[in-house]
């Protein structure tokens, strides 16, 4: 499946991307599962999202979808139908705070 | 004709500023890594064209970036499999070691009220090239410790001795976090590190990393119970000339310090300077005894004190001093210099290299005669590092 997965301008940066990158992700399509694949395509992204160790997301990030906040669903809770099938992208967001 | 190649860490990215040897016409390139803070550029002694800069956020962690061309374009090393076609190997990676069969429990360090807090990695400070192997670099970390990558970059590795040293639970952060921040390596014996951690103090290894001694024999701090505790203290920078390895200079917290017994023991070297506070402190490239800091008002208020921007010299290994002050704003003056931001070329004359909180390099191509800006208006400045080409 084709999942869509838009990262924050730092993160294209170090990257080397677009704003939206899309994913081959085998069900079940959870946070887990396309964090595993985005980080799998995208080396450099492995700590900056997720930390190394624990892969508990990094204190000053979220993820939207659907105009939902999932920071805080399990990893391994499926993410809502529109980003299976596509049709909306999973967000990664940097909080605001500071400059 | 001889070129420097100035490395500039900033709040909001790296500036790479050259010239030739007469150090008057300068070229600005960047910013590189545009919004990210830029702890520490360095480049390798074996291979000028090798720099390794550290890329830190508080959103997205720790990058290390590598340059193979001097500057000019950059890549986050890692990325391939294992040799065991295992997970890719990957550049920013810094977890402690403390496997049962190379490293050292995860123990805890003192906090700033005193109770124990358990360790955990935030960023790198301060990268060291190795003297002899471009892919050799060592890495001084917050919370701190120390890392070594043998692949460029691609992947780190603990030297755990130093976190494991007994001393551990004394350890507490400064105000700017409890950073590893200074690594010398020697180059008269590749097993002796120098290192510094705030505040804990001064370390040597004399065994290539495995195990570390406190070098703090002389220090005198009233911020720690015990003044001469053999732990505790605010190190903010160490120097050493490559040319007398065993010779010293440390900017503590307050007091300037000098050993001549490769930090076996100190002594205080403060002298006439009208403050003994400071960040950084650096030595002349062909005097060993030529040192230059900059005096910083006091713990509460880090700027240079009467609004007035000076370096000072001394010419006898410390104790007496003079303000150099040619070049430099002498009225409204209110900037701090950080740790890490003064460097010293190997040209002769000597050039000296600083960089303020308030965005401005300033250059000396005359050991400090004269000064002037090489830029004025770039995010603060975290790092100065120089290169002399030939």
């Amino acid at each position: 499946m084709k999942i869509r997965v838009e990262l924050p301008q730092h993160l294209r940066t170090l990257a080397k991307t677009g704003r939206e990158v899309q994913l081959e992700v085998q069900p079940p399509v959870t946070l887990r599962s396309v964090l595993d694949a985005l980080e799998a395509k995208y080396p450099m992204l492995r700590g900056t999202i997720r930390d190394h160790v624990t892969l508990q997301r990094r204190a000053f990030l979220r993820f939207f979808a659907c105009e939902e906040d999932l920071s805080h669903q399990s990893p391994d809770a499926p993410l809502p139908d529109a980003v299976v099938s596509g049709k909306e992208p999973l967000l990664v967001i940097g909080a605001i705070a500071g400059g | 004709m001889s070129k420097v190649r100035v490395l500039v860490g900033t709040r909001k990215g790296a500036f790479v500023l050259t010239a030739d040897g007469k150090r008057e016409k300068w070229e600005v390139s960047g910013p590189h890594f545009s919004g990210w803070e830029m702890y520490h550029l360095k480049g390798s002694p074996a291979d000028p064209n090798r720099i390794y800069a550290s890329q830190t956020s508080g959103w997205f962690g720790q990058v290390i970036q590598r340059s193979n061309d001097g500057g000019k374009t950059w890549e986050s090393p890692g990325g391939g499999l294992t040799a065991e076609g295992g997970r890719p190997k990957v550049s920013n990676k810094f977890a402690y070691d403390t496997s049962a069969e190379t490293g050292k429990p995860l123990t805890t360090h003192q906090w700033y009220d005193g109770t124990q807090h358990a360790w955990e990695f935030k960023r790198v400070w301060h990268l060291e090239p190795s003297l002899t192997d471009s892919d050799t670099v060592y890495a001084g970390v917050e919370d701190a410790a120390i890392f070594r990558s043998t692949d460029g970059g691609s992947s780190w590795h603990e030297l755990p001795g130093l976190r494991g040293h007994g001393t551990g639970p004394k350890w507490q952060p400064g105000a700017g976090g409890m950073c590893l921040h200074t690594i010398i390596l020697d180059p008269s014996n590749p097993k002796r590190i120098f290192i510094a951690i705030s505040a804990a103090g001064a370390f040597r290894t004399d065994d290539g990393g495995k195990t570390w001694k406190p070098t703090n024999q002389g220090l005198h701090s009233q911020y720690i119970p015990d003044p001469k505790a053999e732990i505790g203290h605010c190190v903010h920078h160490m120097a050493m000339n490559p040319k007398r390895p065993n010779v010293l200079f440390m900017q503590k917290h307050w007091d300037i310090m000098r050993s001549d017994d490769a930090g076996d023991s100190w002594k205080e070297v403060s002298g006439n300077i009208p403050t003994d506070f400071g960040f950084v402190i650096d030595i002349h490239a062909h005097e060993p005894d030529t040192i230059y800091v900059v005096p910083i008002k006091s713990d509460a208020e880090h700027f240079v004190p009467e609004g007035k921007l000076r370096v000072y010299r001394s010419r006898s290994g410390g104790n007496e001093w003079e303000p150099l002050t040619k070049g430099l704003p002498q009225k409204d003056c209110y900037v701090n210099v950080l740790r890490d931001a003064m460097a010293v070329d190997s040209l002769d004359k000597c050039g000296i290299y600083f960089g303020t909180t308030g965005g401005q390099v300033y250059a000396s191509a005359d050991a400090g005669d004269t000064w002037a800006p090489i830029v004025r208006d770039l995010p603060a400045v975290y790092s100065v590092e120089v290169q002399t080409l030939s």
